[in-house]
This record gives structure tokens, sequence and C-alpha cells, in this order.
């Protein structure tokens, strides 16, 4: 079978919500961040998909610079995001999503 | 033909990975888990014949994010059954997986007009893209000058708040 667009299409779709579920469910605060990182990557693959196969030109590749800067984006986050867990983990003791609740009404 | 085999195992293995990152107990296992998912996807960056996102990928993500991560797993404890699900897991797993079918279902059913622009011809002549991103990114007229200049203040100011979050009072 011919790999087309629609099969990394899918296959994004497939990863996106892997990592949604990892995400919405994980009571560790690294594991949903590592969830959170399978998300960006399913969203980089569907953007480089469509530059390919929708714009298979290779001097228009805004595809592959918008994919850039999602990953540069994502590396700022798991800087910042790692560093607030420490702190946390620091102050609290605990890495558990469902123990940080100070700010619940 | 070798991009779509290559297409095949590279999937297979991202999302057995991602699985295994969701499913595993173990946060170490599930780290390295991802590294393994990182790299299917540079796999998949190659297949699409992307060759400076592949390493862009492999330096970024399997280089720096996953030490990053690992070092985060390392620091707190609870690593050998850290990683389990909180109690809405049935919930969300259906709502992942009715998710999951609708974009499935979309990205099948939308006639993506591929045909428009010539595909094989253009698509099967590869060439590197490192320069053509260069040029994209750039260019004078439509280039993406202020994006990067933005996105090098975010990242030296996601620095400079990462060292002031964790730095003794």
């Amino acid at each position: 079978m011919e790999v087309e667009l629609t099969h990394y299409l899918v296959l994004s779709g497939i990863l996106f919500a892997i990592g949604l579920f990892g995400a919405l469910t994980k009571q560790n605060v690294i594991g949903i961040l590592m969830c959170i990182e399978i998300m960006l990557n399913a969203a980089n693959i569907a953007v480089v998909a469509f530059s390919r196969y929708l714009v298979p030109d290779t001097v228009l590749l805004t595809g592959h610079v918008f994919a850039l800067f999602v990953i540069v984006v994502a590396a700022a986050e798991a800087a910042v995001g790692l560093a607030i867990v420490i702190t946390l983990y620091r102050n609290r003791a605990t890495v558990d999503a469902e123990e940080m609740d100070s700010m619940k009404g | 033909m070798g991009a779509d085999i290559a297409f095949w195992i590279f999937a297979v293995i991202a999302v057995i990975a991602a699985l295994g990152v969701v499913a595993q107990r173990n946060l170490f296992r599930a780290a390295l888990l991802l590294v393994l998912s990182f790299f299917a996807v540079a796999g998949i960056y190659g297949s699409l014949s992307a060759d400076f996102m592949a390493v862009a990928q492999v330096l970024v993500y399997m280089g720096a994010i996953s030490v990053l991560i690992i070092f985060g797993v390392m620091l707190t404890k609870d690593v050998q059954r850290g990683n389990s699900f909180n109690r809405a897991w049935p919930s969300a797993l259906v709502v992942c997986a009715a998710l999951m079918g609708l974009l499935v279902f979309v990205f099948i059913d939308t006639d993506w007009n591929t045909d428009m622009v010539q595909t094989g011809a253009t698509i099967a002549e590869d060439k590197p893209t490192t320069s053509a991103i260069a040029d994209a990114i750039f260019d004078k007229d439509a280039g993406f000058l202020l994006p990067l200049e933005i996105g090098a203040a975010l990242i030296l100011a996601a620095v400079i708040g990462a060292i002031a979050l964790v730095k003794d009072k």
C-alpha cells in the first residue's frame, strides 16, 4: 500500500490521542509533561506531512519552519516545567498532581 | 518503496512506545520509552524527506529534552511505581478514544486535494532542506525574522526563569 498524506495524519491523530489520555490521567507531574511532549510531536508530524504533500515545492518550507518553532517552544516549556516541578517537590515533597491543590477554593 | 517500509516500521515503533509511556508504571522506564518514541518520530521525519527536522528532533528531543526529563525523574521520588492513573481514567479513556476515532475519520474522509500539485515527479525528487529552511526563515519579505527573534527571547526568558525558580532563596 502506497503511503500517502492520510497515513501520516492518522499516525499523528493516534499519537495525539495517546498523549492526551496520558496527560489527562497521569498522577505524576513528570508523566504529564512526557505525555505533553508526545502530543507536540504528533502535531509536528502533521505539520511536516502537510508541508510535504500539499506544498511539495522545496522552496516553500513553511511547515518545516512552523515545526521548528514548535520544537523551540517545547524546549522552553520542558525547561520551565521541570524547574516548577522540582521547586514544588522541594516545598511539598510530592510530585502527585492530585496533592497540589493549595489553590483550590 | 523504501520510505514506505520505513514509515510502517517507525509508525509502529512510535505508537507502541507512546502506549508504553502511558501504561508503564515505572517512571524511569517510561522516560526511556519516550526517548524511543522521539527516535521513531525522527525516523518519520526521515521518511518525509525532512532531513533537517530529523536532525533537529534527534538533537533537541533525544539529546536535550530527554536528559531534562530523566533528571527530573531522578530528582524526585516514587520512581518505581509513581506513574499510576488517577480515578478519572475510564471516562478519559472514553473521551480520548472518541477523539481519536473522530480525528481518524476526518483525516480519512477529507479529500486532501493532493492531486492538484503534481505528486510523484515533484515529491520523488528529494533535495536537502537545510538551505531551503534557512531561505524560508531569513527571507526579507515573507520570512520569519520577528518570530525567530521572539523565539530567542523566549528561550532566554525560559533559561532565566528556570534558574530563578530552582535557586536557593
